[in-house]
């Protein structure tokens, strides 16, 4: 299990040094130059560009800069946009904002699409069955960002007044709570889904069946036997799922605005930042390599058949 | 409603009705600055509105009209517009407690227009004599020296500037944000003053979220009559406007000085916002421009043809819901010197009288292309202006979308239209002579049609030269009326500066530079 984990660990050394280059790579393939529109509608003095390109080694060739990049980021130093604000300062303050979020969203996906699944999966055909059935297909049909608007029209100061109409710069637990339903919202459904299917099927498994001739309790079957197996694909999903939340809150964001890492992102593309998307998105990847490792030891944990020598 | 412009601080404030909370708090739409916070540096809206209540210049702009007053300065005089003397008046402080002096303002000048430091706008700065030796035309020459010889100290509050030529827009442009004065403290540091800038205005910085939040304190020492009169400002940065002009309905936020597309469709933010919808006049000249690097468009009767075919009645009031009004003339209205009609029939819609002229040009192409940036509402009153063409012209019109403005701009600058481009001007200071310099000038900064006149080129130059503003202005006019004849970029539409403020104001304004009139703000109790 140990020899295992340090595997995986050492692992993440070449993904991470290739995905950095990949996106360093792509970002500054974008077919536009930095300076173009920055300075209003008159182009930039040629002075300002001359002194900018060499502070930001955009003259360099890209492998050069791309170690240059590197260099600093062993240091610690995540280079500094071209508002002089460092990019290692403003992930500092997205980071724990989107976590926050992020885990809201995930917690509440997790727990009412556990529910919603076990439960619609035990009385196939019944009400409740149809009834998330037709919700979560209105869910999955929704774009996040119409779930956003309604959401934050009925509830907000013009609706039933629950919250306010966006978070504020420091938002806490609380505040969060409803962006992270909007953001949670599809994947959801897809969990109640999951769930409703593997639970579906596991049902008839001979284990279930063995279980339930033992005499044991309806409780125990299907909270250990029933439930521990047909979680893997659940799991398998959350845990992906945890880093294109994070990632891919632009939206989300936008409607309520938050100080996210998806809006740092949005912005890194559109002004040409190259070194911002490059930091965030290492970071994004580590986040996915991270919640993959821990999906796999998971995997060990819930079902007995699966071991790592 | 008048403001009570009285210098003297303190005292009761007859501007409004209603109990009024001096020490209240602001918080005003803002958006992510997109270069350092140096006045020098901020050439763009979110980072401009910043510098400009962190800094107070020699002059200041009265809210209505833009007319130029003296508020650092106590008396700028000169005899031939060329070198002037500046008085300051005394007493002033920087935000760190030390007094503002002469040197300041030519230390901080020479500083911006140093190429190495590398500011947007040290261009600004190329009229003062000995420009050319801190900021060599050639940005890979090294500057033979780091001061202007035309900035010279006469004493403590005084100093002489000397220009390259006549310049009779000197003591209007010394308002702009870039001619700020710097303290002492920054030339010993520039680095900590990115972080925590230090001005002389009626506001000071007080700490900075990066992507959330710019927070700034009154100043208490200030001396100028532009003051303000609450206590403390947030600039909050928001991702996107729709969401700003929710909270601003819901009363999280104060004060916007714009509005989304969304709210102005069948003008419901009239419902929404009542009697606290802001109006004002604002610099901006929207128009199409014809680069005459493209051969089809040096005929002149096709580019009259072209602006005659366009309904700028009908699309400012359907496509842009009345948020502009058809424009008529190169300058915008309320900047002195401004003359409806100077473009005379041309901007009218005629459409027989278009068709007549098009026929009369002998254009052989198969169509015309109107080029803009598509994202920000850009695309729709261009789509409705080409159809309008279409309609008149019987010729094809096609819109053609940039990504957005960086790739539009990059086109224009690279002068690779392939048709008729968006060529929106924003002035930088409320002068006659920044709507023609610029744009009809040959080598003009932001001249996108390319257009080149000599005569236009020699009463620009005449005008500049002329010490004497009415005169000044009667000899822009003349251009003006070349232009007019030449059309090298036909004028749109004119923005209305529209904004609004929340219930927690009893009072707010907005300047012609789109930007809250902080002085004007008025905070309930």
């Amino acid at each position: 299990m140990g020899r295992y984990v340090l595997r995986r660990l050492l692992q993440l050394i070449p993904v991470f040094l290739g995905t950095t280059f990949l996106i360093y790579a792509l970002v500054w393939a974008i077919p536009q130059d930095p300076f173009a529109g920055k300075c209003g509608q008159r182009p930039c003095d040629p002075a300002y560009i001359a002194e900018m390109s060499q502070k930001l080694n955009l003259n360099d060739p890209l492998v050069v800069q791309y170690f240059k990049y590197l260099g600093n980021l062993l240091v610690g130093d995540f280079g500094t946009t071209f508002n002089g604000v460092s990019v290692g300062e403003q992930i500092a303050t997205s980071w724990p904002i989107t976590l926050k979020m992020g885990i809201i969203a995930l917690i509440i996906e997790a727990v009412i699409g556990i529910i919603a699944g076990v439960l619609t999966g035990l009385r196939k055909q019944g009400f409740l069955d149809n009834l998330v059935l037709v919700s979560t297909l209105f869910l999955i049909s929704l774009p996040v960002f119409v779930t956003g608007f309604v959401l934050r029209l009925y509830l907000g100061p013009q609706g039933f007044d629950f919250m306010d109409t966006s978070v504020s710069s420091d938002p806490t637990f609380g505040e969060l709570i409803l962006p992270g339903f909007v953001l949670g919202s599809l994947s959801m459904a897809y969990v109640a889904r999951l769930t409703r299917s593997s639970i579906v099927e596991n049902r008839r498994a001979d284990y279930v069946r063995t279980a339930i001739a033992k005499g044991q309790p309806q409780s125990r079957v299907v909270g250990i036997h029933l439930l521990r197996n047909s979680l893997i694909p659940v799991i398998t999903f959350l845990g992906t799922d945890l880093g294109s939340l994070m990632g891919g809150a632009i939206v989300t964001e936008g409607v309520f605005n938050i100080n996210g890492i998806g809006g740092l992102i949005f912005r890194g593309i559109q002004e040409k930042e190259g070194i911002m998307v490059t930091g965030i998105v290492t970071l994004l990847v580590l986040v996915y390599l991270l919640m993959s490792l821990i999906v796999d030891l998971l995997y060990a944990v819930l079902d007995p058949r699966i071991r790592y020598e | 409603m008048t403001l009570s412009a009285c210098g003297g601080g303190g005292g009761s404030n007859n501007a409004t009705d209603g109990k009024e909370n001096p020490d209240g708090t602001v918080s005003i739409y803002g958006t992510e600055p997109k270069s350092t916070l140096f006045p020098a540096n901020t050439t763009e809206a979110g980072g401009g509105k910043v510098t400009d209540s962190l800094f107070s210049r020699l002059v200041g702009y009265k809210t209505e009209d833009g007319a130029p007053y003296n508020l650092m300065a106590d008396s700028i005089t000169t005899s031939d517009a060329k070198v002037y003397t500046i008085k300051l008046k005394q007493g002033w402080k920087f935000h760190d407690g030390t007094e503002v002096k002469a040197k300041n303002f030519v230390d901080a000048w020479n500083w911006a227009a140093y190429a190495p430091n590398a500011q947007q706008a040290a261009s600004f700065f190329s009229p003062i004599a000995g420009f050319e030796d801190v900021h060599p035309a050639d940005e890979n020459a090294k500057p033979a020296k780091d001061k202007m010889s035309g900035l010279e100290l006469v004493g403590d509050y005084e100093f002489k500037v000397t220009l390259n030529g006549p310049t009779s827009v000197f003591t209007t442009m010394i308002g702009y944000t870039p001619f700020a004065p710097m303290a002492d403290s920054f030339f010993a540091d520039p680095k900590a003053a990115e972080a925590k800038p230090i001005g002389n205005g009626p506001l000071k910085f007080v700490s900075r979220t990066p992507n959330a939040l710019i927070k700034m304190e009154r100043f208490e020492d200030y001396k100028g009559e532009d003051k303000v009169h609450f206590k403390t400002l947030d600039y909050k940065i928001y991702s996107s406007q729709e969401t700003a002009y929710q909270d601003l309905v819901a009363g999280k936020l104060d004060f916007m000085e714009a509005l989304p597309p969304s709210a102005k469709v069948g003008e419901k933010y009239k419902a929404d916002l009542g009697d606290a919808v802001v109006n004002a006049n604002l610099l901006g000249q929207s128009a199409i421009a014809f680069p005459q690097y493209i051969p089809e468009f040096k005929n002149v009767k096709l580019r009259q043809a072209v602006s005659m075919a366009i309904n700028r009645e009908q699309i400012t009031k359907t496509v842009l819901a009345g948020s502009y009004v058809p424009s008529t003339s190169f300058v915008s209205p309320g900047i002195k010197g401004y003359r409806p009609d100077t473009c005379g029939e041309y901007c009218k819609y005629n459409p027989e009288k278009a068709k007549q002229l098009f026929q009369e040009s002998g254009f052989t192409g198969t169509k015309l292309t109107i080029q803009s940036n598509q994202d920000g509402g850009r695309k729709e009153p261009l789509e409705a202006a080409c159809n309008s063409i279409k309609q008149a012209l019987g010729v094809d019109c096609e819109f053609v979308g940039a990504t957005n403005f960086g790739a539009f701009r990059q086109i224009v600058d690279g002068k690779q239209l392939t048709g008729m481009s968006r060529s929106d001007w924003s002035a930088d200071y409320p002068s006659i002579e920044n709507f023609l310099n610029p744009l009809y000038r040959t080598g003009g900064s932001s001249n996108d049609s390319n257009y080149s006149n000599p005569e236009v080129d020699a009463l620009l130059k005449k005008a500049d030269e002329t010490a004497n503003e009415d005169e000044a202005i009667k000899i822009y006019q003349q251009a003006e009326d070349i232009i007019a004849r030449d059309l090298p970029s036909m004028p749109t539409w004119n923005e209305k500066g529209i904004g609004g403020r929340s219930k927690n104001l009893l009072a707010a304004k907005m300047s012609f530079k789109r930007q809250g009139a902080l002085e004007s703000f008025r905070v309930k109790a």
